[in-house]
Formats: C-alpha cells, structure tokens, sequence
C-alpha cells in the first residue's frame, strides 16, 4: 500500500506538469479557436533558455523569473507576427501556421543549443520524506506545488482582475467586446503571452526528470493533449483535473501492469484520447458542441 | 471540367508521363533513386491532399501510416516471402482499414481533433513497434530485398502515375463532391443529405490507403525499416510539401515532393539543423503569404495571361 500512495504522488507531480501544458493549450483554444501545436517546442524553447541562465550563473529561481518574461514576451510577439495574420481565415490555416512553428522552433533549439541531452538543475532536493512506510520525494511535492501555485495565480488573475474580465469577454464574444472597449487584439496576444509563460513553467519542471533535450515536450505534449481532451478541450478547470488524474492513472498503470511502462506511457496517452472521444467526446468538463445555425 | 479543360489535362498527363519514361536515360543510377524518392512522397502528399486540401481535415499523422503500411509490406516479404510488389496493395488496404477505423473517434467532432488525433499517433507509433519486436524486428528492424535504382524508378512513378488518376477518378464521382461541400460548408451539406461522420471518415480512410502504399514503396525502396525510418518530423514535413505544393491540387504534390527530397541535402550544406528551420520558415510563409502553394501561383499567372490575351482582343 505504501508503493500505492508513492506513485499516487509521482503521478501528482507528471501530472501538475501535463495539467500546466494542457491548460495552456486551452487558454490558446478558448481564446483563438486554435490548437497550438508549437506549445512544447515553445516551452521547450523557454527551458534551454532557462539553462543559458542557470549556466551563466544566475541561480534558480531568478532563472525561472527571467525565463518566464522572455516566455510571455516570446508568445505575444509569435501570436502578433504570425497568428494575427491568419486569425479569421479557416482554422486550417492557423493549425498549419503552429506545425510550421513547432518545425521551425525545434530546428532553432537545436541549431542555437546543439542535440545533446543536458543536465537542467533542480531546484527541489530529491530526498525523500517518510510518512508512515512510504517515502515521497521532495522534488515530487515541489513540482506539484509551482504547478498548482501557477494555476491557482491565472484563476485569479481571469477571475478577479479587470484584465481577466476582458480576456474571458474577448474569448467568448469578440465582437461586443470591441464594442464597450475591450482591446480584444491585445487580449489574443496576452492570451498567447500567458500560455507561453505557463508552458515554460512545464517545461522548467520537466526538464530536471527527464533531462533537457530538443524533443523533450514531445511526449509531454501527446499527454497534455490527451489531458485536454479528457477534461474538455475549453475547459480550464478541466485540463487541470484532466492533467492530475491522467499522471496517476499512467503512474499506476505502469506500475501494476508492465506491458505499460517505459515507452509504451505514450500509447496510453493515445488510449485515452480515443476512448474519450469515443465515449465522451466533449470531455469531463466540457460542454458539448451546439452549434446555431 | 470543360471538355477543353480535360483534353488539356489528358495532354499534360501524357506529356509529364513521357518525361518521366524517358528521363532515366539521361540521369544517373544514383539520381534516379532520389527521384524515386519523389514520386514515394508524391504518392503519400495525393493522400494527404485527398484529406487535407478536398475535405477539410488535416492529418499530423501520415508518416505514421505510412510507416503501418511500410511494415506491412516488410512482414509480408521479411517472414512470408511474398514478393514485394504483391504487398504494395495491401499494404495500402491495411493502411486503409486502420485509417478507417481510427476516423470513426477522431471525427465525431471538428477536424481539430482529427489532428490532434494523429499527431498522438505519430508520436505513439514508434514505442508500439519497438513492443512487438517479434513481428517488427524492434531496434534492429528488418531487411529486405535489393532491387536496381532503375526498377525502382519505374515502379515508383508508375504507381504514382496511377495514384494521381486514380485520386482524380475519386475526386470526380459524387464522393468527391460530397468531401469539397463539406469542406466549403458543413451545414450546406448537411442539409443536402451528405453525412459529415462517414464522408469525412472516408475521406481520411482513403488518405490513409494513399499513405499505405507510398510507405510500402518506401520501405522497398529503403531494403530496410526500423522504428526510424518514420520518425515524426516526416509526418510533419508531408505537411509542409502539402502546402508549397498547394491544397486542392494533386499534380501540385509534386512541386512538395520535390521540396521534401532535395531541400534536406541543399539546406545541410548551411547547418546540420538549417533544413528543419528553413523547412518551418517556409511553412509559416507560405501559409501568410501564398495559401494556394505552387499551384496557386501558377494559377494566378494563368489567369493574368487569360486577362492579358482577352484585353488584346
């Protein structure tokens, strides 16, 4: 039973990592109406920067504080360049844009930082604490605590903040938004800015697991889609409880039947993703589909 | 079409076909395996432009299918001793048939899932190759037969001949017209009597007959697969062809083949890395600035001619 709760909580920690990638991949879907396939390769991106500091001599959390402006800076300039550009063409049109960066951005990681798998520091002792039998490591409660500490900051920015009105306004009605005055271009652009920060913070967590290399959020990026899909691809709330649930339930899966470990986690991933669209297709969370016409 | 329009485009077929009959003539042994190459990545983008540019739907996963109908083939030569053109077809239904049934979930909703879908696919693949090393040889993958570059060539741009007639004989019967009016408007259609669930699993099964055989013809042209041979970056550089080649024209596949074979060897002379980044630039480029792609332009050229001449007039 203590072997139980331990991977409960690894699965916690993997999965406060797929939940910041998935709900920035929602917060780019609620406000744009486009997946960003690019998100990883962002995040990834963001997190060798991170070591370009590290490296330079800034320690951790100064890093992390830097990394994420260059983040938020780095997704607005792409969504005002790029996706400002295509937005009301057909959404065709805008998915293929985010291959295209996913492509071009992973080329640029390994041309500027070269292929080689590096060590990311960590910033949580890899200790483990006991309670009882069982022994969790710090570094697992440490990921799951920046993880829900980064949601727990967006809900009350999009809650409380006058900012947050005007994003969730610009998302759900762009048109009257325009009308009493919300900048809703500006509102896109934030909405890319802060998807980019929160994926830095996944990639950041990440990178300490399972080293630092330019196809590291590959994999991670099946599982925050797969996270996604589970809660209901326009749910916040969703992706969050879609990401924690679906780290503990490959965690366990892998550990109670082997055919599953390794590797293999990633058809998992894929399972679920077709099993929820078989079953459920609009997720947890999510509304279905109703369309006027 | 117009009469004048299918008279045109019958000429230009034969013309093209005589070209590429005649060219090994004038081009190397090893030329001619590159430009087999093309005509394997022509075969997949007819696919992919079945789906992407008439239907709507873009596929993040088509290397992936290619590689279901690559291993196909390879089995069947490697353990069962077929010969290697007889797996070519089913290859292409076993593709199919996988394509098919992965459809069925994937489009329940918007094409987005679709892509979200295969990109999981993709990604998802190699892992599940390397699980059932008894059928697939894992790592280490299978070998196969040696065949002459030449035979090669031939065989290649034959199927690829018969690919682009065979995908415009679908797009004209009222299949194809089902697919471009729910590309165009799904409502439309729908209240037309076209069911946007099985026109558009269709639409993705067929794609994935097309990428099955391309990637039969791959693995014997290659003598060999392994879990490599079809990473990832190929499905996404089959989008990339799609798009300079341009959606909505099949014979435009070809300019993308091209693109896909040669730009890795130029673009390496820059950097070990330069192609991929030159490869996303294009992508991001040509979808700002260019949708139409290749045919695209030529297309506006056309009709700036046409407007030319009917002014002088």
């Amino acid at each position: 039973m203590a072997n139980f709760w331990q991977q409960v909580v690894s699965g916690l920690a993997t999965g406060g990592i797929y939940a910041s990638l998935a709900l920035a991949l929602v917060i780019v879907y609620r406000s744009t109406g486009v997946i960003n396939f690019a998100q990883g390769e962002m995040a990834t991106f963001a997190t060798f920067l991170a070591w370009t500091f590290v490296d330079h001599g800034i320690s951790f959390w100064p890093a992390f504080a830097l990394t994420l402006a260059a983040a938020f800076a780095g997704g607005v300039a792409l969504e005002r360049v790029v996706i400002r550009p295509v937005q009301g063409r057909s959404v065709l049109t805008a998915v293929i844009v985010t291959i295209g960066l996913l492509i071009l951005i992973n080329g640029a990681t390994q041309w500027i930082w070269g292929g080689a798998v590096r060590k990311f520091p960590s910033p949580f002792s890899t200790r483990p604490i006991h309670v009882g039998s069982a022994a969790f490591s710090i570094q697992d409660i440490g990921i799951v605590g920046v993880s829900v500490a980064a949601v727990a900051l967006l809900t009350v920015l999009f809650r409380f903040t006058k900012v947050g009105l005007g994003l969730r306004a610009a998302a759900v009605n762009p048109d009257e938004s325009r009308l009493v005055g919300v900048p809703v271009g500006w509102m896109l652009a934030l909405g890319w800015g802060l998807a980019s920060a929160l994926g830095a913070v996944s990639g950041m967590m990440v990178a300490p697991i399972v080293f630092l290399d330019p196809n590291m959020m590959q994999g991670v990026l099946l599982y925050a889609f797969a996270a996604a899909v589970l809660g209901g691809l326009s749910s916040p709330v969703g992706a969050v409880v879609g990401g924690l649930s679906l780290g503990v339930f490959l965690n366990l899966l892998g550990t109670y039947w082997s055919t599953f470990s390794g590797d293999m986690r990633l058809v998992g991933g894929l399972a679920v993703i077709l099993v929820v669209l078989l079953v459920r297709p609009a997720g947890l969370f999510g509304r279905p589909a109703v369309r006027r016409v | 079409m117009s009469r004048v329009g299918l008279a045109l485009r019958a000429a230009a077929f034969v013309a093209a076909a005589v070209v590429v009959a005649l060219a090994p003539r004038f081009i190397s042994s090893y030329h001619a395996l590159e430009w087999s190459q093309v005509a394997i990545y022509f075969v997949a983008l007819i696919g992919l432009n079945v789906l992407t540019g008439y239907s709507g739907q873009v596929s993040l996963g088509h290397g992936a299918f290619m590689a279901i109908g690559g291993y196909t083939s390879a089995i069947l030569i490697a353990h069962h001793h077929v010969h290697d053109v007889w797996t070519i077809p089913l290859a292409g239904l076993v593709a199919g048939g996988v394509g098919l049934a992965f459809g069925l979930p994937a489009l329940r909703l918007t094409g987005l899932y679709l892509a979200l879908a295969t990109f999981a696919v993709a990604v998802a693949f190699p892992p599940l190759v390397r699980k059932f090393d008894h059928f697939t040889g894992g790592n280490q993958g299978l070998i196969l037969n040696l065949h002459t570059n030449d035979w090669l060539y031939y065989l290649s741009w034959s199927i690829a001949g018969g690919a682009l007639l065979v995908g415009w004989l679908v797009l004209a019967t009222p299949i194809g017209r089902s697919f471009r009016a729910l590309r165009d408007s799904e409502v439309a259609a729908v209240s037309f009597g076209v069911s946007p669930a099985l026109y558009k699993t269709l639409a993705f099964g067929i794609s994935s007959f097309f990428a099955g055989v391309a990637g039969s013809l791959f693995a014997i042209s290659s003598a060999y697969v392994n879990p490599e041979t079809f990473p990832i970056t190929l499905s996404l550089f089959l989008v990339v062809g799609l798009a300079v080649g341009g959606l909505g024209s099949l014979p435009g596949g070809v300019v993308g083949a091209i693109l896909i074979q040669f730009l890795p060897t130029y673009a390496q002379h820059v950097s070990k890395q330069a192609p991929q980044v030159i490869e996303g630039a294009i992508l991001v480029g040509v979808m700002l600035l260019l949708p139409g792609g290749a045919a695209g332009l030529l297309r506006i050229a056309a009709n700036r001619s046409v407007v030319h001449s009917s002014q002088q007039s």
